[in-house]
This record gives structure tokens, C-alpha cells and sequence, in this order.
């Protein structure tokens, strides 16, 4: 997957983000892999891999929820969501479920300041968000632990 | 009548299922043969604090403008507005200052103190439809400059303009072109800043979602202007639709021959490329993202070395923010005159901010220079939702400051703001209401700091993260007294060592709520209380018995089941099981609920 970017440099963090979309995470096989494909330390691409926020070398769930804690976010409560999700998935942020089902991440501002306070399920957005209506979502996906 | 039905779509519209509202509305009008075209169209997310009542619907030429339409709506407006030519009334917008319904989003107070530059297109044309720009007089500019300007005159009309950069510096754009074009020394690069990260702006998404051609434009200029073939756009890979959309313009663009060789038959070549960002806010430093172009960690570097002469890869380059990008065709269509007749002395022209927060009308606005806060605040936004007391607006980000009500009648420019020690930064505007503590805003934008600060430099690596450990134990109720102190002088410490701008504004929030609130400090620390009721441990809620007439609301939204109550007799608050969401407080409607005055601890 790395073929369709010429060997150079300046691709190393598209070819980053490729294989975060492509895996979910970083697996370490594929960052020894681009470092001998592009002639770059493996400490390089670790130190990378590390300072992007959008990359992560471990495994994230099949659902991701994204809680913005973003200004307006956080001045219309994002906390109350954030403290719903946790005590119903049973996971601080930053963690994944045991069935590997949901990961939980809280992000610095999504643009979505207008409909806030938001979260985000892998692409879904979901605006003027409650506790109890979280809840609800969270029961449409069907909650953890049940697969 | 050929009608036109726009269906915004819009990242804000499309949390509220606009898509769904697009593909029936098409399906339907099919079935009906209704002669209208069905176009999707992408409009500044909350454009006219609609998004929140979004998904939109604009119907054309009848200038109608129907808010949270639903799938199932779909049917009524086919039937009654496109065939019979019936205003559905319940789906109307209700305008708050006039207290009525309104057939067009335009008739409101807030779309009508607007003056719009750099949103000129947005809402108006389809942005992944090349024509729909074009017939709006796009490229026009390109065509000017390539065929009846020089580069000379270009940079001469961009400096007489007094255009400044809209990313948060307030750089004028015609110097740093012409000295970037002074240097004999090739290639030279243009850059589109994209990576917009300040917490509660999104005026560049908006951009680069609802209008992408206006920012390919402008950058052809300054690429003619200075001589340059190469540019890059470097978007946040959070914002999906904007890469989709820009991808897209850039290959129309490159179709119909206004990028890549011999531009407009010209001989002029240029072309751009998309680089996605990484999630990193220090990457929206201007350094810091050619590291992150060229396939580093961004990091900045000093800045007495400068971009203009050693940018990208060690070569000259221009970079600008998406915003200023957007104003460039327009000034070049009606000229540097007509620009600089707009906004104040040192500040031409209009800013976009995203108005949100506690204010009625959220959204993206664009304003002369000059307007005054209250007026943003209180005749476009509206007011405070639920008539709340006002307490602050916090301008520019995490290196911006809170402006107090008594600075409110301030004009809002780059000098005005910095002089109060705010700043105007990317143009994000955060209404606050007394429900909001400052000292809990000043911790957010340190913690928020804390993490997105790169550790290059010991002042803003260590200095925010002394700051932010002094300010989270205010907030749990062990700070004391002398502890301003040092949070003062730390501030001027990291203010004074840090190597670039993140590091050198990170304490305006701490210094600007220490000016201007520090009762609330104080409270904190002396009375062990916050009186903004947001503080946890310095918080407890409680239920004034004359006034709870037991709707048994509070109960209801409590997450916690914390309150307890009967008919007839006034609720209570179990403060053992409390768990301090404030969901009582904001949702009594008799102000029955409190925060308790005494100290807590």
C-alpha cells in the first residue's frame, strides 16, 4: 500500500495516516515496513506516530466515539457527556472496551461549535447532545459487552 | 417556474440527517416530474445560527427558507410549495428580534448586519460544482491578473488594500508578498493554512467546504504576483468534507485549465496539492506546518528567520489562512479602493467570526471591522440564551483573552483587541453567561495548551503545566493567595521565553481573567466556592422551597437520580449522590435552583 507515493520524505505522514485508516492503529510490522520502504530510522516514525494526534499505535475499538471538549463544547457541559459515557461503557477516555467493541477519545473542537455540545461516532455526528440522549445512542449501538 | 431547491449540507445540516432530506426531496420531485432541479449545496454550518435548526431547505427563485425539515416533511413542501407555489408555514424560520416567522433566512436581524466578502458564495453555489462558481463571476480575477496586470501591480493593490492576515497575526498580506518576491531565489511555494485548531472556530472549514474555488484563486494570484508554480493546502484530517471538496475543485480546476500549465492559455504555470494534517494544533503555527508539509513532527522554529525568505524546504514561501485567500479575488475584482472604504483606520475590510456559546443565534457571521462586541454579541447573536446574565466573549482561542461586559462598547479590530489583551486570532468568538467560571475557562485553555504544546522549548513546556497544576488546585479548593502571584509571574515568564506564538500567548486567558474577574478567583480560594456553580468540589446545588412549585422537571433531567420530591411539596437535593452536572440548575424554569452560598469545604 505504500507503491502509490513515490520514495520521498514529505509522505511519510500521508502514508502514516494511510495505514491508521487501513488497520485502525499503527500496527509495529507496517512502521518497520515504511521505515526500510522510505530509508527513514524507526525512531523517526515512532517520534511521528507519537506527536500526531490522529495516529496511534494501539488498536482502537470498532466504534470510536469522539467527545468535543472543544470551547463552546465545553462551556455547554461536554463534561456531563463525557461522565455518561464513562459510566456506561465503562471505559475513561483514551480506552477501549474488552469486546473491543467502542474506544473513547475526547478531541479539541470538531467545527461543530453551533450544534454543541457534540460527539462524534466514527462518522456520525451527533448535535446538542444530553446525558440521557447519549444514553440512548449509546443503546442503539447496542451498549458494550453484549456481542 | 424553474426552481432551484437547496438542501444544505453542510457538516452542522448533515448531523441532522440532511442527506436523507436531499435524497427524498430528489426521489419525490422525480415521481412528480416537478420541474426544479434538486442541488446539494454546502452552506457555512450555521451560516445564519441556522445550523442548530438545520437541515436547511432554500427554495429559489421564491426566496423561501424552511429549517429543521425532516425526510418525512419532504412530501408537504413538494406538494404544496413546488407544485402549488404554497408557503409551508410551520417549517418557517421564527426570528427572536422581530418575534415572528420569516420566509427567508435574509430577513432576519442577523443575516441583515452582515457584510459579506470572504462568505460571498457560501450557502449560494454547489462547492463541488466549478460552473456554479464561475457564474458568480469566479475566476474573473484570475483572468484580470493574468492577462491585464503585473505581478508589480498585483502586490501594489494587495498592499494599498491594507488587507492584514486573517489567521489570528494580523500580518499584512501585501508585504509579506512583496517580501517574498523581492528574494531572486527560486522555487518559491504557496501555502494555504487550513489546519484551524483554536477551539470554537470554524470559519475555515466553512471555506474550504462551502466555497473552495475562492481559495484556489486567490492563491493562483499570489503565486503569479510572486512567481511561484507550487503550492500546497494543508487541511485538518478531521475536517473530511472540506478535503473531499477542495479535492474535487482542484480537479475541475485543473480540467477546465485554471491550474496546472499554461493557466487561461497564459503561459503561466501553477498547481496545488492537498496535504492532510495530523491533529496536531501546533501545526497551525506557520513553521510548524512546513516541518509537517516536508514530513516531520511539526515543530517551530525561531522566527527572526523568516518564511518569506526560508520556508518550505529552505525556500521562499508565502503562507496565508484560508479567510485571506477568500478576500483575495474580490479585491482584485473591485479593486484596493472599494476594500479599504470598509472597516477602521489600521483594520479594511470584514472579519468572519463563529458566534457561539451561550448566544441565541450561533453561527458564522462576517462584519466591518469597527462593529462593536455588544453589537455582535447582542443585536446578531441575539442575546444570551434563556435571558441570562451576560458575563464575558472570549476572542481568539487558547492565545486570546476574556473580554469583560464593560469593555463590550470596544470597536473589534487587531489593535483594539491586543491592546485589551485579547487578540483577534482566527475570529472564533465564545459567549459566556454567569454559568460559566473563569477560572475553570482559564484551566480549559491551559490543559488544552498543556497537550498540544510540542516540548521544544523549557518555557511553554514546562511553564503551561506549572500554570495549569496551580489553577486545577483552585478549582478543587486548595489554592491560596499567594499562588496568583506566582501564576502571574509564570505568565510573564513563559510569555517572555517561549520560542513562538503558543508559547508567547498561552497566558493571555490566565492574565486577561485575572484582570478582569479576579472576584472569582478569590471566591475560590477564600470562600472555597465557585459561583458559577461548575467547580465541582467547590459546588453545591440547591432548591429554594418558595420558589420550586414541584414540576419535578430537575428530577427528571437529573442523571444522578439525586433529587427527590411529591406533588405539592418542594423537591430536594440528595448532595451525597450529586454528581454536580448542573442539568437542575439549567433546566428549572423558576430559578428555584441554586448554588449554595456558603463554603463548601
Amino acid at each position: 500500500m505504500f507503491e502509490k507515493y513515490p520514495k520521498e520524505h514529505r509522505y511519510t505522514l500521508a502514508m502514516l495516516q494511510d495505514l491508521q485508516k487501513e488497520y485502525g492503529y499503527i500496527p509495529k510490522e507496517k512502521l518497520l515496513e515504511l521505515s526500510q520502504y522510505l530509508d527513514i530510522p524507526l525512531s523517526k516514525l515512532y517520534s511521528m506516530a507519537t506527536f500526531y494526534k490522529a495516529l496511534s499505535l494501539k488498536p482502537k475499538g470498532r466504534y470510536i466515539i469522539k467527545v468535543c471538549d472543544g470551547t463552546a463544547c465545553h462551556i455547554r457541559s461536554s463534561k456531563s457527556l463525557l461522565d455518561e459515557i464513562e459510566n456506561s461503557l465503562g471505559i475513561k477516555p483514551g480506552e477501549t472496551t474488552k469486546d473491543g467493541k467502542f474506544s473513547l477519545e475526547v478531541v479539541n473542537c470538531l467545527g461543530s461549535c453551533a450544534i454543541a455540545p457534540v460527539m462524534v461516532i466514527n462518522d456520525r455526528y451527533y448535535g446538542k447532545l444530553t446525558s440521557s440522549k447519549v444514553r440512548e445512542i449509546l443503546r442503539e449501538y447496542g451498549g458494550a459487552g453484549d456481542e | 417556474m424553474n426552481r432551484t431547491v437547496y438542501v444544505c449540507c453542510g457538516t452542522g445540516c448533515l448531523a441532522n440527517n440532511s442527506l436523507d432530506v436531499y435524497r427524498e426531496l430528489k426521489r419525490l420531485i422525480e415521481e412528480h416530474e416537478v420541474d426544479a432541479d434538486v442541488k446539494t449545496i454546502v452552506k457555512a454550518t450555521g451560516c445564519n445560527g441556522l445550523c442548530e435548526k438545520g437541515p436547511l431547505v432554500k427554495i429559489e427563485p421564491d426566496n423561501i427558507c424552511y429549517s429543521k425539515v425532516k425526510a418525512s416533511d419532504v412530501k408537504e413542501i413538494v406538494e404544496k410549495t413546488l407544485i402549488n407555489g404554497q408557503i409551508v408555514n410551520r417549517l418557517l424560520i421564527f426570528d427572536t428580534a422581530q418575534g415572528k416567522k420569516v420566509i427567508s433566512h435574509k430577513d432576519t436581524d442577523f443575516y441583515k448586519s452582515q457584510q459579506k466578502i470572504a462568505l460571498r458564495n457560501i450557502g449560494e453555489i454547489d462547492p463541488a460544482n466549478i460552473d456554479d462558481y464561475i457564474e458568480r463571476g469566479g475566476y474573473e480575477a484570475l483572468s484580470k491578473v493574468l492577462f491585464q496586470m503585473t505581478p508589480e501591480g498585483v502586490i501594489s493593490e494587495i498592499e494599498k488594500s491594507g488587507l492584514r492576515g486573517r489567521g489570528g497575526g494580523g500580518f499584512p498580506t501585501g508585504r509579506k508578498w512583496r517580501q517574498c518576491c523581492n528574494v531572486n531565489y527560486f522555487p518559491k511555494y504557496v501555502i494555504c493554512n487550513g489546519d484551524e485548531g483554536d477551539p470554537g472556530a470554524f470559519m475555515d472549514r466553512s471555506i474550504l467546504e462551502g466555497d473552495p474555488n475562492t481559495v484556489i484563486e486567490g492563491m493562483i494570484i499570489c503565486a503569479y504576483s510572486i512567481k511561484s508554480h507550487r503550492g500546497f493546502i494543508y487541511i485538518r484530517d478531521e475536517y473530511s468534507l472540506a478535503l473531499k471538496n477542495m479535492d474535487c475543485a482542484l480537479r475541475q480546476a485543473r480540467e477546465r485549465g485554471y491550474l496546472g500549465k499554461n493557466i487561461m492559455n497564459s503561459g503561466f504555470d501553477f498547481d496545488i496539492e492537498i496535504v492532510r494534517g495530523g491533529g496536531a494544533f501546533v501545526c497551525g503555527e506557520s513553521t510548524a506546518l512546513m516541518q509537517s508539509i516536508e514530513g516531520n513532527v511539526g515543530e517551530p522554529r525561531a522566527k527572526y528567520i523568516h518564511s518569506v525568505e526560508k520556508g518550505l524546504w529552505g525556500q521562499p514561501t508565502v503562507l496565508n489562512n484560508v479567510e485571506t485567500w477568500a478576500n483575495v479575488p474580490e479585491i482584485i475584482m473591485k479593486g484596493s479602493d472599494w476594500f479599504s472604504s470598509i472597516g477602521t483606520e489600521n483594520s479594511k475590510g470584514t472579519k468572519v467570526f463563529s458566534l457561539v456559546g451561550k448566544v441565541k443565534n450561533t453561527g458564522l457571521v462576517e462584519i466591518p471591522m469597527g462593529t462593536t462586541l455588544r453589537e455582535l454579541v447582542f443585536k446578531i447573536g441575539g442575546g444570551i440564551i434563556g435571558d441570562k446574565k451576560f458575563k464575558a466573549v472570549q476572542s481568539g482561542g487558547p492565545s486570546g483573552g476574556c473580554i469583560p461586559e464593560s469593555l463590550m462598547d470596544l470597536p473589534v479590530d487587531f489593535d483594539t483587541l491586543k491592546n485589551i489583551g485579547s487578540m483577534m486570532g482566527s475570529g472564533g468568538m465564545i459567549v459566556m453567561d454567569e454559568r460559566t467560571c473563569m477560572v475553570d475557562v482559564a484551566r480549559y485553555y491551559l490543559n488544552f495548551l498543556s497537550e498540544e504544546s510540542c516540548g521544544k522549548c523549557v518555557a511553554c513546556r514546562e511553564g503551561i503545566k506549572r500554570m495549569l497544576e496551580i489553577l486545577t488546585d483552585i478549582c478543587n479548593g486548595k489554592g491560596s493567595e499567594e499562588d496568583l502571584d506566582l501564576l502571574e509571574s509564570l505568565c510573564h515568564t513563559v510569555e517572555e521565553a517561549s520560542l513562538c506564538g503558543l508559547g508567547k500567548t498561552a497566558p493571555n486567558p490566565v492574565l486577561t481573567t485575572l484582570k478582569y474577574f479576579k472576584d472569582e478567583y478569590y471566591a475560590h480560594i477564600r470562600d472555597k466556592r465557585c459561583p458559577a456553580g461548575v467547580c465541582p468540589e467547590l459546588t453545591e446545588y440547591e432548591i429554594d422551597e418558595k420558589l420550586c412549585i414541584s414540576c419535578g422537571l430537575c428530577a427528571k433531567n437529573c442523571p444522578a437520580s439525586a433529587i427527590w420530591g411529591e406533588k405539592g411539596k418542594p423537591y430536594y437535593i440528595n448532595t451525597e449522590s450529586c454528581v454536580k452536572c448542573g442539568n437542575c440548575l439549567d433546566s428549572c424554569k423558576f430559578n428555584a435552583v441554586g448554588v449554595k452560598k456558603g463554603a463548601r469545604l
